[in-house]
Formats: structure tokens, C-alpha cells, sequence
């Protein structure tokens, strides 16, 4: 019998993991075509921080080897945009002329930084922070500038800033927000991780807004100016500051897009026979930017793939991890807490530890953790599996060690009922087997 | 710049034992203490209360100005000396010109010297004209005042100390000497281990540590010793070991008192003592076959409505047996203070006057009143103590002088004393403590010396006369008592006798022990033959010494003559007459109180330091364990005990040296340190008809559990006695509240509090600031709708001071923590958690510390014991024990009972 075809565009994280779970479902089923872009072989963008830093090398992170794509009889066709999707013809064209025709079609073109519609955006040295090449072009001004600003204190402009000054840069952080990450943590946290990234040297403007980029004769971008007028030498500005997804392809094919494809919970978009996954997706009005729901997405479009069709995905809650090292920060759900919920505090001042743990009644509803986050993958359980918690209210805190029964019904001492199950747990730290991060 | 060490001889200030201290200082601090080995009363011996003594009397709680306030609700404010006697004179002329001489009263203490009680008797019945003064001695050895004077005629204890050691069968009657006198207890141990052959019989509701000495221990019902001694005495008339001869030539009464106990058969006084029979007749065989006979006794005898008959009963014993006056034999009271005895020598009771004379006696009064040059001292009997708190209640007393003494804590139906002292117009304190509960109520607060700081003489149990000797100077402006009643005095005088001689002109105590020796010249006490330079050369000398004398008197009555009318002795044939409360159903469990081993009276002193909490912490009402089973209560829990006065919230223990329908507090804990007015709140002011002395050991009690779900618990380091006096207050919305000390070189308070719902968080907020968890290092963890919140404090890898708000699981390893003095780093991330353990075996609490002297924990005493331990292997292994001893009692019953614990 002849194979089906499938064509995937987008040689990303998402795209390939779909294809590792489809593999393992139907090894046979289709004949598969991959267009990227880049002209890598799939890599693990999460770790393009570490790369920055100096912590590991390009080669380290690739994920997904051409031999593997060989291995398993799949047409790599790198360094190719695809620029049409046909839907009457069912075939996708790419910027090279070359064709591919499909019976189902994926598209996991993912999404790139946004850029500031200010003037000088265009200038030379003005990069977002995407992919190998923005690390390349990182590495190389690095080497030979000295002042870098990053716009935007999140999750990508932090690991930015700290691989630049570890890199040598004397880095400044622009930030609109009255504190850093705020998507992802709370005021608290945000201030304990200012502190620690400034006394490794960064510098922070928190509070400030980015009106220009000024260049020099050649085109290189020299300052940046703030609203309040004050200006800041640049030889490197990185925006940091959001992603858009790419889906204007998947728009021009005349699906409906709204900051995202849109996809239904098998991550079909309205043509049947075309899926959608990653940080190009709009699922239920959400559109993901961390690596864990696109590989939950994976797992569920594999399955329409290979026509099991039993598998649906809800939405995901997510949850964040900051990879600058000595730096441990997590948090996940609803971790600011709002109307309805009530919080759980614990602070160690001196030990640079800071955990908050949002209640809504008796289910754990979002935790931020910063300078401890050994248990952070056992919270996210909890706030995943919406588990009545009442029970181990009072021992939420300490993680799932600090279980055991304990007392309080007396007020002596004596007479109370008690366990070594924190003895026991002492030694064993709890940690996240699955790494949540930003793809 | 340190001074050289030097050396001061001096007495302890603590219980009647009198034991001669060796006081270390450089001339203006104690640095230490050691037993005075040249003392007879302790050859070198101190208890643990007695060799921490320089570490007693932290500045921060004693008094050191005048403090007065003209408005009860307004605070005190600092004066000088001069305006607060002026004043005081004033309000006392005043009080006296309006209302009479008996509308004044002056309360005093058994811890006074003699020079100032002596100072305070003058005052009062040559002076202001009352026989209203009486002592703290009424609650403690009143009763054992009237037994010597109805049996023996004159309140004179006949034994020494060395017949504890000589005699053949010696009872102990209603006394935990290992704990209230330890002292005289490590002798009566080394004497018994010379000679095994003495027999030693306990009579104690409670199964106390002296009990592990005891061949045989009565342990009867409470309140029922005049049955069980009469009981004996019929059981030795019976076998015909009572000695007739003896009877018909010293005593008078004994038909009487025969007739009275052939109804004592065996069979009731074992049913009405709640003993086996044959522990009865063991008890009579061995008092009956012993060729020397000794009783010791203390409050288990005298604080009762039957103490006066309790102690003549027992005296009863000894003179139909003729075991009295000879080596080793002799009924011998135990006093519980430093000095009652020298208050009852001065008259310091209000039915007293000095020299042992009776106020009731026109010819004592006149004797007196001669010597001292004034018209007349009183006829009008005075008030003692409960009815002298009484008359203040009612408002017939409008001035009241309180001295060294804190009724406020130690008076029965605490409610009803405070009520009286708060409504009392003018409440003078002179006292060396500020942090007493008498002192919140005193108008004017008057700084005293203390010991170590003063000079005078005290006379212990054994008539023996001491030196107290001025090592120290006293701090701030605290003067000797002696000196404020003579200064006081003198500015009275302007208003009550001007332009006449003073009455009250001594510069030193000196001149009192001297103007005061006279009045015993005669007296069955006679010691006019003593000065201080005898005492000073040749060491401490026992009464009576008259006039001539080379030396002092070891025992009395040696001729069978005895300081009655007749020359004879008196049988005493009071009837067994039941406690007050007796157990019924609406109060089924019976109250005891007593001592603990290193803490003494209402803790002013020991209080402050921080090791002598080591030993118990808190306040725990014991039970039986049958009685908790049947309550369904475990140890720890809290329960309201109501008695017919007032409710106490408590955590229960069981506590096996119970009977079941027993209950036992220690009487050291005021409001000062456990909320709710203290233990005396329960107990009952009903009082001996003749002694006055009130029924602290007697009450009628019920429990019932109370559920408190929100708990506190809070620990911090340093400053302990202003802290206290700082957070007390902020507790009187709890139901429970209960305060200590902890800690050895570093001391911290600790406290305990639970009560219904929780309070506000600015509530929190101002505790925090009180401890030092404001800000700064401090761990946090807040659960605000479950009122959860913990606070520790860190520095340089040592905790320094906690709190656990609405869950206090993990209190006594965090509190260990602080104890050890580190912290392990991984023990960092659960320092707030909810672990009733700790997470590692290494700090495992050690519990309570058994011995004080070389900080030995009960712990690694039973450690020692599972190893195959005996008490000279763990002596030499822990170094327990070989201190002061006071523990030995402790860890002999523990290794008596570890295979069964095993």
C-alpha cells in the first residue's frame, strides 16, 4: 500500500518531538518531508543560554542529528522557507522553488522575537534573541563591544543579559515593568533575583520605556534613549520583549489565525487535513511560549496522526524556570494570587530563599519559588491534578518530604505522635524530572 | 580591671536547713558560691538551689529606686528615700489618726533576719500600737508553732541535725526533704549508708523521692495523718511498747488520749488512710522496736485545718514512747524558710510578742512593753494572715506594709487576695524583687537589699543561730530592711510622739540583735549569752546560750522537764477530723501542692535564673494514669481545673506517684509566670482553728478538657527578665499562658500560650518586635487564613529567638537547637516546618536536665543506665550526682525502674 505524506514545516522543537511521538506510534505510516529554515538540523533552543554563557558548546544541544532523520527515512530539506501552502493541491512550496505535496500537513513554524516599532530598530547590532545566529552574532559583538543593553527584564532578556556579562559586557536591563519577570513572578521574587543579578554586575532600569535607538555613520546602533530622556551607550541592543508567533503563512493559506493559528483540541486547524502545533498554535485563546505544553501538544497531534484519535489537549499549565546558573527560581498557575485565593509564605532572608504558594480553598493554585526550587515539579503536580490539599496545608511548604504526620495537639511536648519520615527525607532533594522551559 | 576574689562567710537564704555559704566576689558582684565546710549544718554541702545562688538576681528584675503613685490607676514614678518615708509616715499618721491603730497592718516574711523582723515588731506594737503583723510563717510552720507549745510548752524543736544521722527509726511525715531540704537529706543518705540497719518510713500521699530511701511508705489519703498516728499509738499500746515509766513522771493527759485511741482500730485507720493494714503494723513495729525514735515533718502536717492537731499527734508518738530528749530521738519540724524560726523567736506572728511570749498574756505584754519604754503594747489581738488579707478585702485595713513577701502570689484564693490588695488605699512593698505580683499592687514599691548585700543573723531548724554577712554592696538604692523600718520609723515618730526620744535609734543590726537578746534573757530560748563576735569566732551557736554559757544546747528536754506550768509534757486527744474538701462529685479529684527540687517559693529569685528551669520547665498538673485514661486525656493536653474559687488552665502529665484520685501542682508558679493568678488561685483559705494556718495541700478540684486550638510557642535569648515584664501583659486575652526560663550559660524566655481564636496580626507584629523578629535574619512563614505564622531568628549560625503562632509542632527540637548553640545548615530549609522531630537524630532533645551541677540530661542518665550503669558508674562516667547530690534521689528511682521501661 502506498504511504501517506506528510509534510512538516518547521524544523523546531515541537515540529520533531511530534514526529518522535508519531514514530513511536506508527513508524510506517507516512512518508515524511521536513522544510527548516535554519540550517541546523533540529536543537534544543532552550539551551541557547548556556551556549551564551559559555557553559556549552553549539554541538552540546543539538537534539535531533541528521542521522537520525536518515535513520528514519525522513526528507530533511534545511536552510528552506516555505512560502505557500496550496491546499487545493495539497502542497507547500518553499522559497527555493522546491514542492512537496502532503495528504496531512504540520505546521510548527513557531515565532520570533517582537521587535519595537521604534526608530532604529533596523540598525546593526539590534538583534532579538531567537536562535543560533543571535547567539553567533552575541558571541561575536562580545568579543569585540563593550556595552550591550536588554530590552525587556523577562525570562529571555535575563539569560541574555547574564550570558552578555559573563561574555565581558557591561550589560544594562531596560525594563517597562515595575519589576523583572513579572509574567513570572511576584514583586518579592523579582527583588531577591535583582539583587543577586546585579551583584554579578548587571545593571537594572526598571520602569522605563525605550523610545530610540540611535546609530552611528555606518548603521551601527551607538545609544539608546529612555522616554525620560536619559541615553545609554550600545554597541548591542537585544529585544527581548515578547515573541509574536509565526503564522502569517498559515493566514495567506486562508486559515483562521488570531494571534496564532487556530487549532481545536486535537491541534487540527479547520482544514482537516492540516495540524498546527507549537508557539505558532492558538490554543483556546492561548498561545504557549514555554517548551512543556508544546510537547504535551506533540504527544496529542501524534496521536491524530496516526489515526488513533483518542487523545485530546486542554491547555497546559505552565510554569517557569530561569537558566542562569546558581540562580534557582520556579513558578507556575496563578503564582501572583487574586481575588479568591490566599496565599502561603515562607522567607529566609539570609539564605536567599523565597517561596509563595497560591490557594484557592484547599487546591494549590500557582507557587513562585525563588532560591529553593526542589520541589517545584511536585508543585506543579498539585496544581495540575487540582488535588484537595487541606490535609497537608500546614506541610505544603516543605515539599513532598515534609509529609509525614506531624502533631500539634498538645502543647507540652509530650504525648505526641511522631515520625523519622523527615529524617529519611533529608538526604533526597526533589527535583524536576521534566525540565520546564521556554522553547 | 578586676578586683582580687575574696571571700565572704554567709547563710543561705533559701530553706530552714541554714547551710553556711562560702561567697565568692570581687567586693561589688558575687562571682560564685561554695559550701561552708566548717558550717554544721552542711559540713560543706549545698543543694542545687544553694550552689547556683550567684547565679540568682538579675538586675533587670530586682528593685533599685523608690517607686511611688498617688492615684491607683496611675504608673509609679521614680522618688528619692527621703519623699517616699515622708510620704509612707504621712499616710500611715494619717490612716492611724482617722481610723485607729487597727486599721494598719504590716505583713512580713520568714525570710527576713532577725535584726529586721525584730525592727518590724517594734514598729508595729511599740509605735503604731497593732498587733496587726504577721508572716508568711503562718502559711508554712504556724502549725508546728502551736503543736510544740500545747505538747511541749514552748515552741523550741528538741533535735539537731545529728540525731537524723544517729537515730535507729526515723519517720518522715507529709515532707519531700529530698526536694525542700536536700541538704539534710544527703546526710540522712550517707548516715544510712554507715548504718544500714536504721529504718526509714515515709508517710506521703505522694510517692516523692525521699520515698526511695524508705523501708516502708505510708501512702495514705491526703489529710488523714492524725487518724494514721493515732492509729499507731493504739497499735503500740497494744504490743505494750509505749513507756509508762516515762508517762507517769513527764506528761499529763494520756487517759485522755488513750481513752480517744482505742477507737483508731487497725482496720479503720488502714480503711480511712487508704493502707494496707499490715503497712500499719509494720509502721507500729518498727517505731515500737527502735531503740531511738526521730520524726521529721513539714507542710504536709502543718498547712492544714488540722495541722495544730497533725503535729501533736505525731508528738503523742514520742512522748508515750519516751523518744524524746535523748540522742536521736524527738518530734523535729522541718521549717521551710531561712528564718522562721527567728520570727517566731521575735514575735513576728500576730498572737506573738518577742522572746516567745503570747500577745494574749498581760504579763508578756507588760514584760515587753517595760523593756522597750512605752506605755503599753496591745491587748487587742492581731489579725494573721488570712484574716489579716480578709480585713484588707472588707476595707478595715487601710494601709498595708508588705516586706520580702508575695502574698499575691502565695496566699489561698488568689482572686479574693487581689481583689483586696487592688482596693487596698495604701499598699506599701519593700521588697528586692520587682517583678513580684505583690508588686504591681504597691503604691509605693521600696528597693531592698537582698541576700549577700545585708548583715544580720538567721536560726535554722535545729535552733541554731548564723551569721548572714554583707558580701556585695546592693544595687542601686535597695537598703536593709532593718534600716527602711528604722528610718520609716523614726519619721513616724514625728508624727505620733514628737519631741520624745526615738525608740528606733540603731545605726547597724547589730545594735538590734543586741537591744533584742535582752528579751530572750529567761525565756525558754534565752540567748542573751550570744553576740556576734561569739558567732563570728566561734561559728554558729544553737539556743538556748544565756548569759554565761560557754556553749550552745544540741538537744532539749534531756531531764524530761518541759517548759510547761507543770513541768510536764501534754498527750493531745484531738479526733481525726477530715480535710475541708472533701472529694464529692461535682469536685472529684483532690489538689495537692508542694515543691519542686530547684525552684523555691514564688520563684523571685530562683526565676531569674534560667538553669534552675531545667529541671521542670512548666507547671504540669500530674495525674494518675489510671485517672487520665479514664478522661481520655494524653499527656500534654490542656485542661481547665475549676476548683470552688476559680479555673486554671493547665497541660496534664501522669504521674505515677499519685494516687488515682490525686492531683498535684507545684505551688511555685504566680501569675507572674503561668496566666490565671497561679496555682493558689485554686486553693482554699480555710484555716487551722488554732495554728490560722490555711489548707494549701487540700483542694476539692474537677478537670475537663478545653480545646484551644490556637497554639503559641515563643523562645527568645537574652534580656529574659525585661522581656517578660515586657510580653506579659500583651497575654491576658490568652486562656493559657505559661512563661519559664530556659537555657544554662545563655538564657532565654520561653513561652507557651493557647487560646480560641487568634488575635489580630498587629497582636503578632508587637510581639515580634518584643523578640527580636521584626526584622534583621529572621525566617518567616505566614499562612494568614489558617492564622499560621512562624518567625526564627539566625545569627552567625545560631538560632536566637522564635515564635510558632497557630502551630507549634516543632517547639521542643527548635528549642534544643537553641540549646546546643549551633545550627546545622541542612536543619536551615525545616526550620519552620511542621515537624514535631527534627530531622535528624543528632538533636534529639535531651530533655529535662536531671542534674544541674554538671548538666547532666535525663537522657544520657537512662542512656547510661541501658549500658549497665549503677549510680558510682554513672557518677563516674556522667559526673552526675557527685555535685550537690540533689539528684541522686532522681536517678536511683530511674535505675530502679529501667528493666521495666526496657
Amino acid at each position: 500500500m502506498k504511504k501517506l505524506r506528510l509534510v512538516v514545516i518547521g524544523n523546531g522543537m515541537a515540529g520533531i518531538r511530534t514526529l518522535e511521538e508519531l514514530l513511536e506510534l506508527s513508524p510506517a505510516l507516512y512518508d515524511i518531508t521536513v522544510f527548516g529554515a535554519e540550517p541546523h538540523p533540529n536543537y534544543n533552543r532552550i539551551l541557547l543560554s548556556p551556549v551564551l554563557a559559555g557553559e556549552r558548546t553549539f554541538d552540546d544541544i543539538v537534539l535531533n542529528p541528521t542521522s537520525w532523520y536518515a535513520a528514519n527515512g525522513i526528507r530533511l530539506l534545511t536552510g528552506r522557507t516555505v512560502v505557500t501552502i496550496d491546499r487545493v493541491r495539497r502542497r507547500v512550496i518553499a522559497d527555493d522553488g522546491t514542492e512537496a505535496r502532503y495528504d496531512r500537513l504540520l505546521i510548527a513554524t513557531g515565532s520570533r522575537p517582537f521587535t519595537l516599532p521604534i526608530p532604529g530598530n533596523r540598525l546593526d547590532g539590534v538583534i532579538g534573541y531567537r536562535d543560533i545566529a543571535d547567539t553567533e552574532t552575541m558571541l561575536r559583538t562580545a568579543r569585540t563591544h563593550r556595552h550591550a543593553v536588554v530590552i525587556g527584564g523577562g525570562l529571555l532578556g535575563l539569560e541574555a543579559a547574564n550570558g552578555l556579562a559573563l561574555r565581558g559586557m557591561s550589560v544594562t536591563v531596560v525594563h517597562l515593568g515595575e519589576w523583572l519577570m513579572e509574567r513570572q513572578l511576584d514583586r518579592a521574587a523579582a527583588e531577591l533575583l535583582q539583587m543577586e543579578l546585579e551583584s554579578r554586575g548587571l545593571r537594572f532600569l526598571l520602569n522605563r520605556q525605550t523610545t530610540d535607538l540611535i546609530g552611528d555613520e555606518r548603521g551601527r546602533v551607538r545609544t539608546v534613549r529612555l522616554a525620560d530622556g536619559e541615553t545609554l551607550p550600545a554597541d548591542l541592543v537585544v529585544m527581548a520583549a515578547g515573541i509574536r508567533p509565526n503564522s502569517e503563512l498559515a493566514q495567506q493559506a486562508g486559515l483562521p489565525c488570531h494571534r496564532g493559528i487556530l487549532v481545536n483540541d486535537t491541534l487540527q486547524t479547520y482544514d482537516p487535513r492540516i495540524y498546527a502545533v507549537g508557539e505558532c498554535v492558538s490554543h483556546r485563546g492561548v498561545g504557549y511560549g514555554l517548551v512543556a505544553p508544546l510537547f504535551e501538544q506533540a504527544r496529542v497531534c501524534a496521536n491524530h496522526l496516526a489515526m488513533l484519535g483518542f487523545s485530546r489537549y486542554e491547555g497546559s499549565v505552565t510554569s517557569t524556570k530561569l537558566k542562569v546558573t546558581g540562580i534557582d527560581l520556579f513558578s507556575a498557575g496563578d503564582f501572583l494570587g487574586g481575588e479568591g485565593t490566599e496565599s502561603i509564605t515562607l522567607r529566609d532572608p539570609v539564605a536567599g530563599v523565597y517561596k509563595k504558594l497560591v490557594m484557592r480553598g484547599d487546591r494549590l493554585v500557582g507557587a513562585c519559588l525563588y532560591g529553593d526550587t526542589r520541589d517545584s515539579g511536585w508543585y506543579l503536580r498539585q496544581v495540575r491534578e487540582r488535588r484537595n490539599l487541606s490535609d497537608l496545608r500546614d506541610r505544603l511548604m516543605f515539599g513532598p518530604t515534609g509529609h509525614q504526620h506531624t502533631d500539634s495537639g498538645s502543647v507540652t511536648g509530650s504525648g505526641e505522635t511522631t515520625t523519622d519520615l523527615a529524617r529519611q527525607a533529608l538526604p533526597t532533594a526533589h527535583r524536576l524530572t521534566v525540565s520546564e522551559q521556554p522553547a | 580591671m578586676t578586683r582580687p576574689a575574696r571571700t565572704t562567710a554567709s547563710t543561705c537564704c533559701y530553706c530552714g536547713v541554714g547551710c553556711g555559704v562560702l561567697i565568692e566576689h570581687d567586693g561589688e558582684r558575687i562571682l560564685g558560691v561554695a559550701g561552708d565546710s566548717s558550717h554544721p549544718a552542711n559540713l560543706g554541702r549545698l543543694c542545687s538551689k544553694g550552689t547556683t545562688l550567684h547565679l540568682t538576681g538579675d538586675l533587670d528584675a530586682r528593685a533599685l529606686h523608690p517607686e511611688l503613685r498617688l492615684g491607683k490607676g496611675l504608673p509609679r514614678s521614680r522618688v528619692a528615700w527621703d519623699s517616699a518615708l515622708d510620704h509612707a509616715a504621712g499616710v500611715f499618721a494619717d490612716t492611724l489618726r482617722q481610723h485607729g491603730p487597727e486599721s494598719v497592718a504590716f505583713y512580713v516574711s520568714g525570710q527576713l533576719l532577725t535584726e529586721d523582723y525584730y525592727a518590724f515588731n517594734k514598729l508595729a506594737r511599740a509605735l503604731v500600737g497593732t498587733n496587726n503583723l504577721d508572716s508568711n510563717s503562718r502559711l508554712c510552720m504556724s502549725s508546728a508553732v502551736v503543736g510544740y507549745k500545747r505538747s511541749l510548752g514552748a515552741d523550741a524543736p528538741p533535735c539537731c541535725y545529728e540525731d537524723i544521722e544517729q537515730t535507729d527509726c526515723l519517720l518522715i511525715a507529709g515532707s519531700n526533704m529530698a526536694y525542700a531540704h536536700p541538704v539534710l537529706f544527703r546526710r540522712l543518705e550517707e548516715a544510712r549508708a554507715r548504718r544500714p540497719q536504721m529504718k526509714v518510713i515515709v508517710v506521703d500521699p505522694r510517692r516523692t523521692d525521699t520515698c526511695e530511701l524508705a523501708d516502708l511508705h505510708l501512702q495514705i489519703l491526703p489529710g488523714t495523718d492524725v487518724a494514721l498516728f493515732h492509729g499507731l499509738l493504739h497499735l503500740l499500746l497494744r504490743d505494750g511498747h509505749v513507756d509508762r515509766g516515762f508517762i507517769a513522771s513527764h506528761t499529763e493527759g494520756f487517759d485522755a488520749l488513750e481513752a480517744l485511741v482505742q477507737d483508731y482500730t487497725p482496720a479503720q485507720v488502714a480503711e480511712r488512710c487508704g493502707i494496707d493494714v499490715r503497712d500499719l503494723f509494720a509502721c507500729a513495729q518498727m517505731i515500737g522496736g527502735a531503740a531511738s525514735f526521730l520524726s521529721l515533718w513539714c507542710m504536709g502536717l502543718n498547712q492544714s485545718t488540722a495541722g495544730s492537731a497533725k503535729n501533736s499527734a505525731l508528738i503523742n508518738l514520742h512522748l508515750a514512747t519516751g523518744q524524746i530528749g535523748r540522742v536521736g530521738a524527738g518530734p523535729f519540724s522541718l521549717t521551710g524558710q531561712p528564718n522562721a524560726m527567728g520570727g517566731r523567736e521575735t514575735g513576728s506572728l500576730s498572737n506573738l510578742l518577742p522572746g516567745h511570749r503570747e500577745v494574749a498574756d498581760p504579763a508578756h505584754r507588760a514584760e515587753v512593753a517595760a523593756y522597750w519604754g512605752v506605755p503599753a503594747v496591745p491587748a487587742q489581738p492581731g489579725l494573721s494572715a488570712i484574716e489579716l488579707f480578709e480585713a484588707v478585702h472588707d476595707g478595715r485595713i487601710k494601709a498595708l506594709w508588705i516586706v520580702c513577701t508575695n502574698p499575691a502570689q502565695s496566699l489561698p484564693d488568689q482572686q479574693r487576695v487581689h481583689q483586696a490588695l487592688a482596693a487596698c488605699p495604701f499598699v506599701v512593698v519593700q521588697e528586692a524583687f520587682a517583678t513580684t505580683e505583690t508588686c504591681r499592687h504597691a503604691d509605693l514599691l521600696l528597693p531592698a537589699a537582698s541576700w549577700g548585700e545585708k548583715d544580720g543573723t538567721v536560726t535554722n531548724s535545729e535552733r541554731r543561730i548564723s551569721r548572714v554577712r554583707q558580701a556585695v554592696p546592693a544595687p542601686g538604692e535597695a537598703r536593709p530592711d532593718w534600716a527602711i523600718a528604722c528610718d520609716f520609723a523614726r519619721r513616724l515618730e514625728r508624727h505620733l510622739r514628737p519631741g520624745a526620744p526615738s525608740l528606733f535609734d540603731f545605726q547597724t543590726p547589730q545594735a538590734l540583735f543586741e537591744e533584742y537578746k535582752a528579751l530572750t534573757a529567761g525565756r525558754d530560748l534565752d540567748y542573751s549569752g550570744l553576740d556576734y563576735a561569739r558567732i563570728d569566732v566561734h561559728g554558729p551557736q544553737q539556743w538556748p546560750f544565756p548569759t554565761g554559757a560557754a556553749t550552745g544546747t544540741a538537744r532539749l528536754y534531756a531531764a524530761g522537764r518541759f517548759p510547761t506550768p507543770s513541768g510536764r509534757a501534754r498527750f493531745i486527744a484531738d479526733a481525726y477530723v477530715p480535710p475541708i474538701e472533701s472529694r464529692d462529685t461535682r469536685y472529684p479529684l483532690t489538689l495537692n501542692t508542694g515543691r519542686l527540687r530547684d525552684h523555691w517559693h514564688g520563684m523571685s529569685r530562683t526565676g531569674t535564673a534560667a538553669r534552675l528551669f531545667g529541671h521542670v520547665e512548666q507547671p504540669l498538673l500530674g495525674l494518675h494514669p489510671q485517672t487520665l485514661a479514664q478522661r481520655g486525656l494524653v499527656e500534654g493536653e490542656l485542661v481547665r481545673v475549676r476548683s470552688r474559687r476559680a479555673g486554671l488552665v493547665l497541660p496534664v502529665q501522669a504521674d505515677p506517684s499519685l494516687r488515682p484520685e490525686q492531683a498535684f501542682v507545684p505551688m511555685h508558679w504566680g501569675d507572674r509566670f503561668l496566666k490565671g493568678l497561679g496555682i493558689n488561685a485554686l486553693t482554699l483559705p480555710a484555716r487551722d482553728p488554732l495554728s490560722q494556718q490555711p489548707e494549701l495541700k487540700h483542694a476539692g478540684i474537677e478537670i475537663e478538657r478545653v480545646d484551644l486550638p490556637w497554639h503559641f510557642f515563643a523562645l527568645a535569648e537574652g534580656r529574659v527578665q525585661a522581656r517578660l515584664e515586657a510580653v506579659r501583659p500583651m497575654f491576658e486575652g490568652f486562656d493559657y499562658a505559661s512563661f519559664s526560663l530556659a537555657g544554662r550559660d545563655r538564657a532565654a524566655l520561653v513561652i507557651r500560650a493557647a487560646r480560641q481564636d487568634a488575635p489580630g496580626s498587629e497582636w503578632l507584629e508587637m510581639i515580634d518586635r518584643l523578640l527580636d523578629l521584626a526584622d534583621g535574619p529572621v525566617l518567616t512563614y505566614d499562612d494568614p487564613r489558617r492564622a499560621v505564622g512562624k518567625r526564627v531568628r539566625v545569627e552567625q549560625g545560631r538560632l536566637l529567638s522564635l515564635r510558632l503562632a497557630g502551630e507549634t509542632a516543632a517547639r521542643d527540637w527548635l528549642k534544643q537547637l537553641w540549646q546546643d548553640g549551633t545550627l546545622d545548615p541542612a536543619l536551615r530549609p525545616w526550620l519552620l516546618a511542621p515537624l514535631s522531630e527534627a530531622p535528624r537524630a543528632t538533636t534529639a532533645p535531651a530533655g529535662k536536665t536531671l542534674c544541674n551541677c554538671m548538666d547532666i540530661s535525663q537522657a544520657r542518665v537512662c542512656a547510661g543506665i541501658a549500658a549497665g550503669l549503677d549510680l558510682e558508674g554513672l557518677k563516674r562516667e556522667l559526673g552526675c550526682g557527685t555535685q550537690c547530690g540533689s539528684c541522686i534521689p532522681e536517678i536511683r528511682r530511674l535505675i530502679a525502674r529501667q528493666p521495666v521501661d526496657a
